[in-house]
């Protein structure tokens, strides 16, 4: 009951944030109605039950891709284009696909019947035979690290893809360098948010290394470890200023990161071809079983949490660093 | 494990796991190097795989150790084999032949990342043919995807980025509308895994969510493969890219998107949904003939050398949807050889246009008069492509129409139609192409007409890619072998 209208009260939310941010003119203001959208959706996934998802969704929708959107208005400002003609097709086309989207929901499985079919094949599958062969509690981490960890390999390398295409677009200097506005300071000037901020840093990257390393047995994993760790970075940066935040972890370093992370996901996999396992086979790198397939998912989800802050941090700096040369 | 049961998984960790050290190698010839290597090795591992393919219905692997449903399975098939040949054959080939042509457009600073994101491209692109699960294709999907953006707005022409904004929104509705089918029939199935599906889709009882994840799949991987009216994004991307990516994305993005789409619409929806042969010929068979003849249309009055190819292209999908939907074994096999064929002549055409814009600043038609006095070896290669593209007897171009017009005679009275729709096409095509030949051979050039041919490595390879074209027009037996039986594969799901 309770769990019903904490629903309502949501998805009505969710529909109007949804519809502020379209109807606003005002990018800075679509930007924080898309901050608040994330958030009111991590609280959908979390009433669902989805705890792991509602903190990726916390920690990246709501906390690091804001900074990030942040770092593009400050470089086009924030007023949108106005519209010269009334967009009547894609308005038509988004008609067609919600009605086709509510057509597709009436035949929809009762939300959490037990004989729903995602209940009845391979989730019970997965439930009863993790902690058997994967000796952990988490199954969300074990079917994300363990035996669907191709896909999480695919994941990894869409975000080192979206960091190398952020640094390759970002690397052409702007032909026109005259204009040069001394980097940003920071907050250095403003004593009370800095001396509160720096306190916080420490135990931002003590939580997003807590997540990093207990993922087995609670929600987190390397993707919101990654993601928490690079927002206590980049809030260094914030405080310190764009210099000071290079200064610890220039681009070379963070390249490094996001190839690192991916190259550790991959060479675990094809450590286990060398051992005579299939490719990402957990299987051969340890004697014992569990622990074999426990030492894998470590590996992996570090190569998860490395990729995710160094491609995160290096697109913030690129942004930051690109408006000091506007 | 022996080295051959490993090479389904070699096929796409190679590219792969080359891809974050190619990010690595600093701004030199280092990165290239990397992906001219493993381009090679992929190609390789493919032609191994199309060997080990011919002979059997499918290779499966399972990734991580762990069985289908709950794992991740790779089938390699005569169909994946196929295009595998495509992807790390184009990608080999371009990577070899076009160093100036890349030196001269990417940026030093950008070099790292744009072979990176190369290399990401073919593991992208092998990683969904080499796939058996729906949700690791969308995965690879948005691999692949993201990387071919990367690679169009890595050169130096500023008009690739409001083209690769386009294709991107585009591409990520087309890959959102996928995502939402196959979430729709996992909802019902509980499977994520293709041949699992199959099998219980035909247990489903509450048919709308299926439905309509027909829709969604079938309508999503139109988009990304720029089915008409689909194809808004294409000329632009193609055009303004730099002509190394164009070569490479023209020979194999596209027609990987259909090979999923024919995929999914035949072995998961084909045997299990009453009548779904007849609203997907109905669906795709108008679209297919609009693509053929409004694309080519199109292309007989566009002024630049890159859109018009980028135009033909569209109508060159036109061509492989259209012997699809014929839904016969002998459609099939004509649209399936085509992908092959067009990625022969398609990519020798972009190989002639990287040639041309190494002496050419602009490609606008007007600007290449004469240009087959100062660059006749390019120009006769360019010809033998284009050949190669209208379909005359001796080239690869030829092989496919023949068996597409053949395909469609066998259909009835409407394959008449069908025929004449071809041979329209095909006059249309000489249409473009003869404007072409015309301004290069008999237009006055404007300034002096000096011999001045493109670098040596890249006309060896245009030619390499021209002369494949007459290879394969008059030898056509590993791809046909491969068509035919991909086709025949494809044709037991149909009811």
């Amino acid at each position: 009951m309770v769990t019903t209208v904490f629903g309502f009260v949501l998805l009505t939310l969710l529909v109007v944030t949804a519809v502020a941010i379209v109807v606003t003119p005002n990018l800075f203001v679509a930007v924080m109605l898309i901050s608040i959208f994330s958030l009111l959706m991590a609280a959908t996934f979390f009433l669902l039950d989805a705890a792991d998802v509602a903190l990726t969704e916390a920690a990246i929708g709501a906390g690091m891709s804001t900074i990030l959107f942040l770092g593009a208005l400050a470089l086009i400002g924030e007023h949108e284009a106005r519209r010269r003609r009334k967009p009547w097709l894609p308005l038509a086309v988004i008609g067609l696909t919600a009605f086709t989207l509510i057509y597709a929901t009436f035949e929809k499985p009762r939300l959490g019947d037990p004989s729903a079919p995602v209940h009845q094949h391979v989730a019970p599958w997965y439930l009863e035979q993790t902690p058997e062969l994967m000796g952990m509690s988490n199954v969300v981490t074990a079917v994300l690290a363990g035996f669907r960890a191709y896909d999480t390999l695919g994941e990894v390398l869409v975000i080192l893809t979206a960091g190398l295409g952020v640094l390759l677009l970002f690397a052409q200097r702007p032909a026109r360098q005259a204009g040069r506005v001394p980097a940003f300071i920071g907050l250095r000037h403003h004593l009370i948010p800095r001396v509160v901020g720096q306190l916080l840093i420490p135990f931002i990257v003590l939580f997003g290394l807590y997540l990093q390393f207990h993922g087995e047995y609670s929600p987190g994993g390397g993707f919101q470890a990654g993601a928490i760790i690079a927002v206590g970075i980049v809030l260094h940066a914030l405080l310190e200023g764009e210099p000071a935040g290079r200064a610890i972890l220039p681009t070379r370093v963070l390249v490094g990161l996001m190839a690192g992370g991916a190259l550790l996901f991959c060479g675990v996999g094809i450590a286990g071809m060398l051992l005579g396992g299939s490719f990402l086979d957990y299987a051969p790198l340890a004697a014992d079983p569990v622990g074999a397939q426990q030492l894998g998912i470590h590996l992996v989800e570090v190569g998860v949490g490395i990729t995710v802050t160094g491609t995160l941090v290096a697109a913030f700096h690129a942004f930051a660093d690109r408006e000091r040369l506007r | 494990m022996t080295f051959a049961e490993q090479l389904p998984a070699l096929a796409v960790a190679v590219p792969l796991g080359a891809a974050p050290v190619a990010a690595l190698l600093g701004r030199g010839s280092l990165p290239w190097a990397l992906a001219a290597v493993a381009s090679v090795a992929s190609f390789a591992v493919a032609l191994l795989l199309a060997v080990a393919a011919a002979g059997v219905d499918a290779i499966s692997y399972d990734v991580g150790g762990w069985a289908a449903p709950y794992g991740i399975e790779l089938r390699i098939t005569s169909f994946s084999a196929l295009l595998l040949l495509i992807i790390t054959g184009a990608s080999s080939a371009v990577l070899l032949g076009t160093k100036a042509s890349l030196d001269a457009e990417v940026a030093r600073g950008r070099r790292p990342y744009f072979y990176a994101a190369w290399l990401l491209a073919v593991g992208g692109l092998s990683g969904i043919v080499a796939s058996g699960d729906a949700f690791n294709i969308f995965v690879f999907m948005e691999v692949s995807s993201l990387a071919t953006y990367i690679l169009i707005a890595g050169g130096s022409d500023s008009r690739a980025l409001p083209a690769v904004f386009k294709y991107l929104v585009m591409g990520t509705i087309g890959a959102t509308f996928y995502l939402i089918g196959v979430g729709l029939i996992y909802m019902m199935t509980g499977t994520l895994n293709l041949a699992d599906m199959e099998a219980r889709i035909g247990g489903v009882a509450d048919l709308k969510p299926i439905l309509a994840a027909v829709g969604f799949v079938t309508l999503g991987l139109a988009l990304k493969a720029g089915v008409f009216p689909l194809h808004v994004w294409l000329p632009n991307a193609y055009a303004w890219s730099p002509h190394a990516v164009t070569a490479f994305i023209a020979a194999c993005s596209t027609k990987v998107s259909l090979y999923v789409l024919l995929r999914f619409d035949f072995m998961v929806f084909q045997g299990s949904l009453a009548e779904h042969g007849v609203h997907f010929s109905g669906f795709l068979l108008p679209l297919a003939v609009l693509a053929v003849l409004v694309a080519s249309a199109t292309a007989m009055s566009e002024g630049h050398l890159k859109r018009l190819l980028a135009w033909s292209s569209i109508a060159q999908v036109g061509y492989i949807v259209l012997g699809a939907s014929l839904l016969t074994e002998a459609g099939l096999t004509a649209g399936i050889v085509h992908m092959f064929n067009h990625a022969l002549a398609k990519g020798a055409l972009f190989l002639a246009v990287a040639c041309l814009a190494t002496r050419f600043a602009s490609l606008a038609l007007a600007d290449l008069a004469g240009a087959a006095r100062r660059m006749p070896w390019t120009m006769a290669a360019f010809a033998v492509g284009a050949l190669s593209l209208i379909g005359i007897p001796g080239t690869a171009g030829f092989v496919s129409k023949w068996y597409l017009v053949l395909a469609a005679l066998k259909t009835g009275a409407a394959g008449a139609a069908l025929v004449a729709v071809i041979v329209i096409s095909s006059l249309m095509a000489v249409w473009y192409v003869w404007r072409v030949v015309e301004t290069a051979w008999f237009r006055v050039p404007a300034a002096g007409a000096g011999r001045d041919e493109a670098p040596l490595p890249m006309l060896a390879m245009l030619w390499l890619a021209a002369l494949a074209n007459v290879w394969f027009g008059l030898q056509p037996g590993l791809p046909l072998a491969l068509s035919e039986s991909a086709a025949t594969a494809l044709m037991r799901y149909v009811q």
